[in-house]
């Protein structure tokens, strides 16, 4: 059974209006367990929509949301989030700045009771997860995280989003605001993490090379519809001409992205 | 030496007001205008507890009773959309005809009606300070209460609240909620605050309330400006303490015979002039910059 399925979802901003935008219309999308897939596409193309879509943020007009076998289509958002870890652009979204880095970490891991303080056991717990990050960040676990660089908050959000494994894992250009030493390092993790605990991910990119090179399928989004969607062998002897020709096969034109990045960076 | 026990008492009596508005302000994030009026519900519910015969069980009712003032706040703002304020203002004007329910008048008299210091004082407890030994006792308590709750996963999802709702709802936990819980929460200190004044005073007035959020505002800018922000005990202390120095402000003042009206606006002025000390400071400090570089300017080109 598939660990996210989308069948014919719609959503259609300030209907009847002049700004009327439908930003998702009649898509589907089928995720195995375990499946890595990366997703690029023009200008307001739905991808981040599609995200807030699984997310919770608002229900689909149209449309049924299945994760885990589990109908969650009108399931509030803050409940969706106990199975579905999600990543920003902005690093400052994913922590609160004023609380510390331990007790960021103590909400992220939601263990215990309503009344329970965080224990030792937490704690050792928190700096044993911290040190993989190998950013120092175990011995500053009483610094309030509104001190750290962006870099490290979006670790530490990676981190958080994955302390209690989630059955999907959304990251929406996660490293895209970070210089690109600390987004290759946040890249490496991510892949750590998502390999190494067999985690279903999917995450947006505007880098054609990282789309190519990370998980095992990748998706093209035009016009709120998936255009193209490739994996296996087909994907794995593409280059990102061929990439290219094919959206522009798949939705009519070619890509218009003005932040895409062709080139290797 | 007068002056000083008047001025602790007043300072402990006022200080669940200032520890709800650091909840309520400083760590949800929410201007609560409920206060005043949960303020005068926990006098009034106190008072008719006292003229009951059950000044102790009068704490804990009048705690409940303005927790739910607080949760009908709570409620216009979370699901009912109403704006923070407000839902605050509303309910507010809605306890004025509450509390006049409460106590069937609009000033009650507790003369000769035992209540909790009469009780100490009966006692023996403390000798000739017995009422400032119950009410710190009581405040002392609520705030290791408040501090060690702050610890809890509740305490942390509703300081989180206040700082990054996003992340709440990232951690399966509904804002909604803990915004509810931390205006309950809030408004039963205050609540308490109340309960204790009517029994202190040996009277609920259904008036009292008027400005008290100002009041008590103004002695949590006080804390944080003098203690400063660190750890959660650091700044509870600090709440204590500048209600204790707001309060010997004002005993003050009442000793330099300013009326009694009148430190409705020295609180109001002390509370408007620290909120914009930030804002008036980085002025300052750019027009030192600009006039420095502009007399530097000026002497360079007349070389």
């Amino acid at each position: 059974m598939a660990m996210l399925a989308l069948e014919k979802i719609s959503k259609t901003f300030n209907p009847g209006t002049v700004n009327e935008k439908k930003a998702l219309s009649g898509l589907s999308l089928s995720l195995e367990e375990g499946d890595f897939v990366t997703i690029v596409g023009s200008n307001g193309a739905g991808k981040s929509t599609l995200f807030n879509a699984v997310a919770g943020d608002f229900y689909v007009d149209e449309g049924f949301v299945t994760l885990d076998g589990q109908d969650i289509t009108y399931l509030p958002a803050h409940k969706r989030s106990r199975q579905i870890g999600r990543l920003f652009q902005d690093p400052m979204r994913g922590t609160a700045p004023h609380m510390t880095i331990e007790e960021n970490l103590a909400l992220a891991a939601g263990s215990g009771g309503w009344f329970s303080p965080m224990s030792r056991g937490d704690r050792a717990r928190f700096r044993e997860r911290l040190a993989l990050l190998d950013m120092g960040l175990e011995d500053r676990m009483r610094q309030p995280v509104g001190l750290l660089s962006g870099g490290q908050r979006q670790a530490l959000t990676l981190l958080m989003a994955t302390m209690v494994p989630p059955k999907l894992l959304l990251l929406d250009e996660h490293t895209a605001a970070l210089d690109p030493a600390t987004a290759d390092k946040v890249l490496a993790l991510t892949r750590e993490i998502v390999e190494g605990g067999h985690i279903t991910c999917l995450m947006i990119t505007h880098n054609m090379h990282q789309a190519l090179e990370m998980g095992n399928r990748t998706l093209m989004m035009d016009a709120g519809r998936i255009v193209l969607d490739v994996g296996g062998e087909e994907r794995a002897g593409m280059g990102v001409e061929d990439l290219l020709a094919r959206f522009k096969a798949g939705a009519g034109r070619a890509l218009d992205n003005d932040r895409i990045l062709l080139s290797e960076e | 030496m007068t002056i000083v026990q008047t001025a602790l008492e007043a300072g402990f009596l006022y200080a669940p007001i200032a520890l709800a508005l650091f909840l309520s302000f400083s760590i949800l994030n929410i201007a609560d205008m409920t206060t005043d009026g949960a303020f005068v519900l926990g006098c009034a519910v106190s008072a008719v507890c006292c003229v009951a015969g059950h000044p102790i069980l009068a704490i804990p009712a009048a705690m409940l009773a303005a927790a739910a003032a607080g949760f009908v706040t709570a409620f216009l703002q979370t699901r009912l959309g109403v704006p923070s304020i407000l839902a605050g203002i509303v309910t507010n004007i809605g306890l004025y005809s509450i509390n006049l329910m409460v106590m069937g008048t609009s000033n009650l008299s507790l003369f000769q009606v035992g209540s909790i210091y009469t009780l100490a004082r009966d006692a023996g407890f403390a000798g000739s300070w017995y009422e400032l030994a119950v009410t710190a006792l009581l405040v002392l308590v609520l705030c290791a209460v408040l501090v060690l709750f702050l610890r809890t996963r509740l305490g942390l999802s509703i300081r989180a609240t206040g700082d990054n709702a996003d992340m709440v709802r990232a951690s399966s936990i509904n804002p909604t909620f803990t915004v509810t819980v931390g205006l309950c929460l809030a408004n039963a200190m205050t609540g308490l605050s109340g309960a204790m004044v009517a029994q202190y005073n040996t009277f609920a007035d259904v008036n009292s309330g008027t400005g008290m959020v100002v009041l008590a505002l103004a002695a949590l800018v006080i804390g944080e400006t003098l203690i400063g922000k660190g750890s959660m005990v650091r700044r509870v202390a600090g709440v204590l303490a500048g209600s204790i120095i707001y309060r010997f402000i004002y005993a003050a003042a009442l000793r330099a015979n300013v009326p009694a009206d009148y430190m409705k606006l020295v609180s109001a002025v002390i509370v408007g002039v620290a909120i914009a000390a930030p804002a008036i400071r980085r002025w300052v400090l750019f027009q030192i910059h600009k006039f420095r570089t502009r007399a530097a300017r000026t002497r360079g080109g007349n070389m």
